[in-house]
Formats: structure tokens, C-alpha cells, sequence
């Protein structure tokens, strides 16, 4: 059985103490984050907001001179709601400033630059405000792999990474963020008119209930069939979440010593925290 | 007197320093003095914290040790139950418990069950224990099981026939799935099933001591309770919040409870018994 009803008010609490916990941990108080307007990035900051106080959550909106006039309207209204700090900055200069040399780059090549030019200013913020950096990446991307490495898959803590977008939505709704970004097409909004469901081929709805059953229930190939789930459907999902193991993993390391961190020089991240 | 005081400590260890572990331990136990408890019952791995990996080593103490005798010292005033690291004489590590009472060590329980699966991985880096036995305590006589080893019902069937009643379980469970609408952590609902099962299976009382706070992202659930031989809750403490439960248990309801259920009087020893060599014998596991 597929049940992806939330006991909304138990996971905010289990999810605000996570950042509060992760943040100070980390020996922070505040925390920035890139609020791109839709409805993962608002859930991070609400989740952020109430776990450290408006006044502690830093929200850096990033604009390229290609994105929707509903993204910017959007974190704006985010940013209003919550009281929250935030700063603008373009990224238009530099990203185009680099594919001056590569006139020809494809849009793939151009969304991951933007990608990453933004993590690079969430992390630089990091430094300059003391402030951890929050990720926004929620389960259901994280496993297909739709999410550019080292750049919006870059976070210190995510609290949205064990969600899928399907629950996404119905804690964003709980907590209160605005109706018009919870029920807006999804977009990486890297080129105009881009939206997440046509690019990947299927709807969240689709794919989370597959990937549930797969991931969460352990469903092998066979019984997804059996459950009624289209077989080439099936097949094209699985070959994401294999094909993209990669980006979920630090860097393969060549394995000389005899002991190789990660393998076998095995300490918990929170280590004497 | 058949009516004790105890209280559990629903705490937030730090993961690997055993010092800010101890002084926790001291201001819980002081707290429970103040309020008139005789029992302190930790979390598994209370001195430690849990998902050690590595720091296994680092954090491990011989029963001998002067941090643990400095436990020794203020169980002269308290019962307590603790959760840490045992180094044996040939460096074997165990996830161990202690009751300590009157200055001394009163019985060690060493984990029997290390689950390595799912989220856990502690057979990589910890010794099994190989016993599982009651001893005698000012609350009646009590079994010590650590997390894993009550998901295995046959140690506390082993501790029931061994005349367990009191079980003490230190956990360090951490949630994990379900949360649907109107639910917990699937694994806490099926916690509270396991404690409420085994107090009227074995007319026992269940101590379930859990921790709280976070390790690498995984959320301790607390949740901490002490369920009467009748099956009911005695006691229970919020979830996700340290917190120190103070409960009262009555031995007199151990008593009526095995009146009323005398199932460990018709338990068939001989039978379980013959079956278990049966099985052994023809290989079945």
C-alpha cells in the first residue's frame, strides 16, 4: 500500500530540531540558503525560520537574466512571509562572462554552470555571514539523479533529502507556504519554459509512487510490474537512480593503504559533537 | 517494601566524549536523588553515544577503570543503569550495560543481538555477548536487555524462566518510517508492541529507557516508558525531548499479575526444551 499521507506536525518537529541540531553542531547559528521561489527551497526556509528564528536564516536569490519573473515574485513572497534576511545577487555577469569562450554550450552545459555559480555564492555567503549552508534537494531527485553535482545537490545539511515531492508538497502545505508555489509546475528554470515533469518524461506523482515501492519497500523489478506499474515506465526509472549512483557518493578513491577513508576509516560526521 | 522509585533518562548524549557524557549522567542523577528515585536507568550506550564507528576503540573502558569507578562512587547513593563501551582483558569491545548499586558493580549485560542491517551496522566493530541472565536487584530480580536483544523474544523467554521480573531495556533506537498521517516513527509503534507484549507475556515490568537528540542526521525518538505486568502504561515521556521519567512500580503487581495470568507457572520448559535440541539436531538452523 502506497500511503503518503504525513503526520505533518511530528516531521516539522523532527525536521526543525535536524537543523538546529545540524547548525549548531557545526558551531553556526544562522543558516543561508538559495530560495529560487518554488516549493522545495520555500520549505527549507520554513523549516530554517522556525528552527533557528527569521532573523538567524539568510535567503540568497539568484537570478539569471533568463529566469521567470514568477521565480523572483515568488522568493520575494517567501522572504516577506518568514521576515527572513536576503540579498540579490545576479549571476548574469559571470555566467555569461565564461560562455563568451564557449559560445556554442548546449543548455545542459549552461544550467549546470548557473548551478554551480550559484553554489559557490551560497558557500562564499557561508563564510562571509558565519551561516550554515542549507540543501534543498528532496528524494525523489536525489535519486534520479535530476540535480547537478557540486551545485544545487551541495549542501553542509538537508532536511528535504529522505522527502519525496509528493510529501514535499503536503508539509510545504502544512506549513504554510503559499498556495501559488505549491501548486506551480515544477522547474529547474535554467532555460525558459523548462519544466521539471517534461524533461524527466513522468509526473512526480508517477515516479515517487515507483520509487517508493522500489527504495523504500525493496520492490525488485519484477513486482513493480506485478503491481501494475508500466514495465518500460519501470526500466526508465530504474536506469536513472543506477546511472546517477555516482552523484551520491564522494569522489571514487583509489585504494593503496590499508586504510582508505570512507572504506575503512569508518568516524561518524558529527564526531565528538 | 515492594514499592520503588525509579526514574528513567531520557538524554541527548554527545557522540564520543565521554566526559560531557559523565557530567550528563551527574546532573540527571542528581535531579533524580532530589526527587526520591532509587533506580536511574540510562539509554544504550549512555557514556558513549551510539553510532560510534571508529571511535569504538577511543571510548572503550575495562570495568576496572576510574571513570567507571567514579560511577561506582555515585551508585553509593543511587541505583544506576549505564550504557558504554567494555574493553575485556583481550581487547574485545562489547555494547555493554552496567548495574551499579552500593558502590559496586552489581551484573554487566553484554549486547546480545548487534543488528547490521538497515541503518545499523555494529557487528563491524563490536564483540556479541554470549549471556543473558537475571540478577537480584532492591526492585526485584531484573534482566538487563539492550536494545536488538529484546527484538529476539527468546532472551526475554531465557530471562523470564531465569525469574526476571523486572525487565530494564537501555535503547538507542532511532525513528525510522511510517509518520503517515496520525502515526509515529513505524519503529517506535512497534516498540511500544514489543513492551506492552512482553510485560503481560512474562508478568513483567518492562523499563524501556530511550534516547533523544541526533547523530549523522538519524533522530532518537525517546519516547521512554515503564509498562505494569498487567500491560498497562505506568509511565511515559514525550517524544524527542530529553527528559527525566520518574515512575513508581509495585512488586504486589507482578504478584496479582501472575495470579490472574499464571503463564510462567504453566510454562512448559521440558517441552521448548526437547523441541529447540530437536531443531538443533535436525539441522533446521
Amino acid at each position: 500500500m502506497i500511503d503518503f499521507s504525513l503526520n505533518c506536525e511530528l516531521l516539522r518537529r523532527v525536521l526543525t530540531g535536524f537543523i538546529a541540531n545540524g547548525v549548531r553542531k557545526a558551531g553556526f547559528e544562522r543558516m543561508v540558503l538559495g530560495l529560487s521561489g518554488g516549493v522545495d527551497s520555500s520549505l527549507s526556509a520554513f523549516l530554517g525560520a522556525e528552527a533557528l528564528g527569521p532573523e538567524n536564516v539568510w535567503a540568497i536569490l539568484m537570478p539569471y537574466r533568463t529566469s521567470s519573473p514568477d521565480s523572483r515574485e515568488h522568493a520575494d513572497l517567501v522572504v516577506k512571509h518568514l521576515g527572513i534576511q536576503s540579498d540579490v545577487i545576479e549571476i548574469t555577469p559571470m555566467v555569461d562572462a565564461y560562455f563568451e569562450q564557449f559560445p556554442d554550450a548546449d543548455h545542459v552545459r549552461r544550467g549546470n554552470k548557473m548551478a554551480r555559480e550559484r553554489m559557490t555564492i551560497l558557500f562564499d555567503h557561508s563564510a562571509r555571514l558565519k551561516a550554515l549552508v542549507l540543501g534543498t534537494s528532496n528524494k525523489t531527485e536525489l535519486l534520479l539523479g535530476y540535480g547537478t553535482l557540486y551545485g544545487d545537490m551541495a549542501s553542509a545539511i538537508n532536511p528535504l533529502g529522505d522527502l519525496y515531492k509528493t510529501q514535499i508538497r503536503k508539509l510545504a502545505r502544512h506549513m504554510g507556504v503559499p498556495e501559488v508555489i505549491i501548486r506551480k509546475k515544477p522547474s529547474a528554470d535554467l532555460w525558459a519554459g523548462q519544466t521539471d515533469e517534461e524533461e524527466l518524461g513522468f509526473t512526480y506523482d508517477e515516479v515517487d509512487r515507483v520509487l517508493y515501492l522500489m527504495v523504500d519497500r525493496r520492490y525488485e523489478l519484477p513486482d513493480l510490474v506485478e503491481a501494475g506499474f508500466d514495465e518500460r515506465f519501470v526500466r526508465a526509472v530504474f536506469a536513472k537512480v543506477q546511472a546517477s549512483q555516482y552523484k551520491r557518493r564522494l569522489p571514487l578513491i583509489a585504494k593503496v593503504s590499508s586504510r582508505t577513508i570512507e572504506r575503512d576509516f569508518r568516524y561518524p560526521r558529527d564526531w565528538g559533537k | 517494601m515492594s514499592r520503588h522509585t525509579i526514574a528513567l533518562a531520557q538524554i541527548n548524549p554527545a557522540l564520543g566524549d565521554l566526559e560531557r557524557n559523565l557530567a550528563l549522567h551527574e546532573k540527571s542523577a542528581e535531579e533524580a536523588i532530589s526527587r526520591g528515585v532509587h533506580l536511574l536507568v540510562f539509554p544504550e550506550l549512555s557514556l558513549t553515544g551510539y553510532f560510534l564507528k571508529d571511535i569504538v576503540s577511543s571510548v572503550a573502558l575495562p570495568l576496572t577503570s576510574l571513570f567507571i569507578g567514579r560511577l561506582r562512587d555515585l551508585s553509593r547513593r543511587i541505583d544506576l543503569v549505564v550504557g558504554f563501551v567494555e574493553e575485556t582483558p583481550e581487547h574485545l569491545f562489547y555494547n555493554a550495560a552496567l548495574y551499579l548499586s552500593k558502590g559496586e558493580i552489581q551484573h554487566v549485560h553484554r549486547k546480545v543481538y548487534l543488528p547490521t542491517y538497515g541503518i545499523f551496522d555494529e557487528q563491524r566493530y563490536l564483540a556479541e555477548g554470549g549471556r543473558i541472565r537475571t540478577f537480584r536487584a532492591s526492585i526485584g530480580r531484573s534482566a538487563i536487555l539492550i536494545c536488538e536483544d529484546m527484538w529476539h523474544p527468546s532472551t526475554a523467554l531465557v530471562a523470564s524462566l531465569d525469574g526476571m521480573d523486572v525487565l530494564i531495556s537501555p535503547s538507542a533506537s532511532p525513528g525510522r518510517g511510517g509518520l503517515e498521517e496520525g502515526k509515529g516513527f513505524a519503529n517506535a509503534r512497534a516498540w511500544e508492541t514489543i513492551n506492552r507484549a512482553y510485560a503481560q507475556l512474562f508478568t513483567c515490568y518492562v523499563v524501556f529507557a530511550n534516547r533523544v537528540g541526533y547523530e549523522d542526521g538519524a533522530c532518537f525518538w525517546g519516547g521512554s516508558e515503564v509498562i505494569a505486568p498487567t500491560g498497562e502504561q505506568v509511565a511515559k515521556a514525550a517524544y524527542l525531548d530529553e527528559a527525566l521519567l520518574v515512575a513508581e512500580i509495585d512488586h504486589d503487581e507482578v504478584r496479582r499479575a501472575r495470579m490472574t495470568n499464571p503463564l510462567l507457572r504453566d510454562e512448559k520448559l521440558e517441552v521448548t526444551m526437547k523441541e529447540l535440541e530437536r531443531i538443533k539436531r535436525e539441522g533446521a538452523r
